[in-house]
């Protein structure tokens, strides 16, 4: 239905025909609607939040208001413990889970790829086991393990929680990121005398960096929207995250549901992430290749 | 991290170059990584299995009551019914991610500067999470201040303001709208993997062999991309059998409790009626249903007998 009309190019011609600039026009209209149909709801939803209450009552379509508001923002201060208490948990457990899943996961890839030992391929698939066996399926336990712990409502247990998770694909990128360090290279390296630790230092962190990015910004991507757990794990009104905080407004105070500060939580929530991504798009990307080759 | 020893043991042929000398020193790379995942997944999953055998309580004393959640499980209406909600719900929603997806795919697979903006657009939603989302839409679907059926009275396609969420195949289609527009993009993108490694000689011997647009897209396009489509199609069906925040946020598991999902049944029995045990049993069930199904997806994607790899 969507399908654009092919280009039904004959074999040799010079320069573009007719039928290959119709086929391109028809491409790029078809592209361009599907674009608006994609891009309008996160739109209307950005347009809104700075729309007075009365206007986006009244036109919620329109993409531009005559007035100018951040009341929406405003009113967001005082929706529980107010909305920068919850974007400061959101950005301390996006960054803790980013952080300590670059401390594990960048020498295990190196662990799994240079060095071989007894029990490593059997250590290998439990770790990756946890990517066919997801979190939502041992919820329960989960939150009796924190609970011994003693860090049931706490950010940092949920840190560990979303690190955990993060593992086995960032172990999985890491240790593909090293195998792809030649080992002519180390050998060459070790002749000039580099000592183990230079080595590390100099030829094989460089060249597992662009892995790295890749891991870091899928944990923050991750940790910043996960919303079960977080519901679950939670229970004090000062420490929930922007998406906990999102749920609360969408479920009104005695019924009502305030839609201007929806709105503005609803932007705060998702322009970061926006933001992230089309400045490191290219790490995403990998990320998802890495997963689609596999 | 820097502990390392000089002295060389031979743990590793001469072969293996680019190996690390000392393999045992591997042991101490991983060892954090292990922590965690003993921890935090292969204990709680034992767990699981455990307490799926007690009654458990959130607060007092948990009794050992033997398989009788199990036998609960099996009289619980209510479970069977979430249970083939969300084996509907999967099934709907994989097919129409896949309807829209893959021609997605074959319109931005086009070596131009617009088709890489196109790509970057429709996998824009991809990544904003599925709590704002799914109270984004919330918004849009409102009777009363959203903005669909604004546009929808507007246009004069209704006479009264639709509300979707009164009734269950509403509600589930505009789920599934909202599912699709949130996470098309990112089967586009394996997709796109798929058909950007299918080689460009084989396609123009085909031309030049004269199959049409349709034979080669049957013949050589579909053969080729089993890989990206089996792997797309494990993504989603997993996914979507884990399915949660968009029925908690949006249709709040109405209407009549029709739309809960699994993973909300896990939900309302641990965390709602604080019956940890059951919840567990829950849990285990939902566990045994996924591995079923993940095993039956991977054993398609392990014979291909058309790959002399």
């Amino acid at each position: 239905m969507t399908r654009p009309a092919p280009a039904l190019a004959p074999a040799a011609t010079s320069g573009p025909s007719v039928t290959d600039r119709l086929g391109y026009s028809a491409y790029f209209l078809v592209a361009l609607l599907l674009a608006i149909i994609f891009l309008m709801p996160i739109v209307w939803s950005f347009a809104n939040s700075f729309k007075p209450a009365a206007e986006a009552l009244a036109n919620p379509v329109a993409l531009f208001s005559k007035a100018f508001s951040l009341e929406n923002y405003r009113r967001l201060e005082n929706v529980g413990a107010g909305w920068y208490v919850y974007a400061a948990n959101s950005v301390a457990i996006a960054l803790g889970t980013v952080l300590l899943t670059i401390l594990i996961s960048v020498p295990a890839g190196y662990g799994f790829s240079k060095f071989r030992f007894p029990g490593q391929s059997l250590i290998f698939m439990v770790v990756m086991a946890t990517m066919m066996i997801p979190f939502q399926s041992i919820l329960t336990p989960l939150f009796l393990v924190l609970k011994i712990l003693g860090l049931q409502n706490s950010l940092f247990g949920l840190v560990l929680v979303y690190t955990t998770f993060q593992l086995p694909f960032s172990i999985f990128m890491m240790r593909n990121a090293f195998d792809a360090v030649p080992g002519a290279l180390i050998e060459a390296a070790r002749i000039d005398g580099a000592s183990q630790w230079t080595l590390v230092r100099r030829i094989m962190l460089p060249l597992a960096l662009p892995g790295a990015a890749t891991v870091a910004m899928f944990a923050f991507l991750n940790a910043w929207n996960e919303f079960l757990a977080a519901l679950i794990f939670l229970s004090d009104q000062t420490k929930f995250t922007l998406p906990i905080m999102l749920v609360n407004v969408s479920s009104g105070i005695y019924g009502i549901i305030d839609w201007g500060a929806l709105q503005a939580g609803i932007t705060l929530t998702m322009v970061p992430c926006i933001l992230l991504f089309l400045l490191l798009q290219r790490y995403y990307v990998r990320g998802l290749t890495a997963g689609a080759v596999k | 991290m820097a502990e390392h020893c000089e002295t060389a043991q031979s743990g590793a042929g001469p072969a293996e170059t680019g190996r690390e000398p000392h393999g045992w020193l591997g042991l101490a790379f991983i060892a954090p990584s292990m922590v965690f995942v003993t921890g935090l997944f292969v204990i709680p999953l034992a767990m699981t299995l455990w307490m799926s055998l007690y009654d458990w309580p959130l607060l007092g004393r948990q009794t050992f009551i033997c398989l009788d959640n199990y036998v609960e499980l099996f009289g619980d209406g209510q479970l069977w019914q979430s249970l083939g909600f969300t084996l509907l719900y999967t099934a709907l929603v994989t097919a129409a991610i896949l309807t829209v997806a893959f021609p997605l795919a074959l319109l931005v697979d086009r070596p131009l500067r617009s088709a890489g903006i196109f790509r970057t657009v429709y996998f824009m939603p991809v990544v904003i999470g599925f709590g704002a989302a799914s109270t984004l839409w919330m918004w849009l679907l409102n009777p009363d201040s959203g903005v669909f059926s604004r546009v929808l009275l507007g246009l004069g396609l209704v006479d009264v303001a639709p509300r979707p969420l009164e009734s269950f195949w509403p509600a589930l289609a505009v789920i599934i709208l909202a599912v699709v527009w949130k996470t098309a993009g990112f089967t586009m993108v394996i997709l796109l993997t798929g058909l950007q490694s299918i080689p460009q000689d084989v396609v123009e011997a085909a031309k030049i062999d004269g199959a049409g647009i349709f034979g080669r897209f049957r013949r050589i396009t579909l053969p080729l991309m089993r890989n990206a489509l089996l792997l797309a199609l494990v993504l989603n069906v997993t996914s979507s059998m884990l399915a949660f925040d968009q029925f908690f946020i949006i249709t709040q598991g109405g209407p009549e409790n029709s739309t809960i999902s699994a993973v909300f049944s896990i939900y309302l029995a641990s965390f709602s009626s604080y019956r940890l045990g059951y919840g567990s049993t829950l849990s285990f069930a939902l566990l045994v249903v996924l591995v079923a199904i993940s095993s039956m997806q991977l054993s398609f994607l392990r014979d291909r007998p058309e790959e002399g790899r």
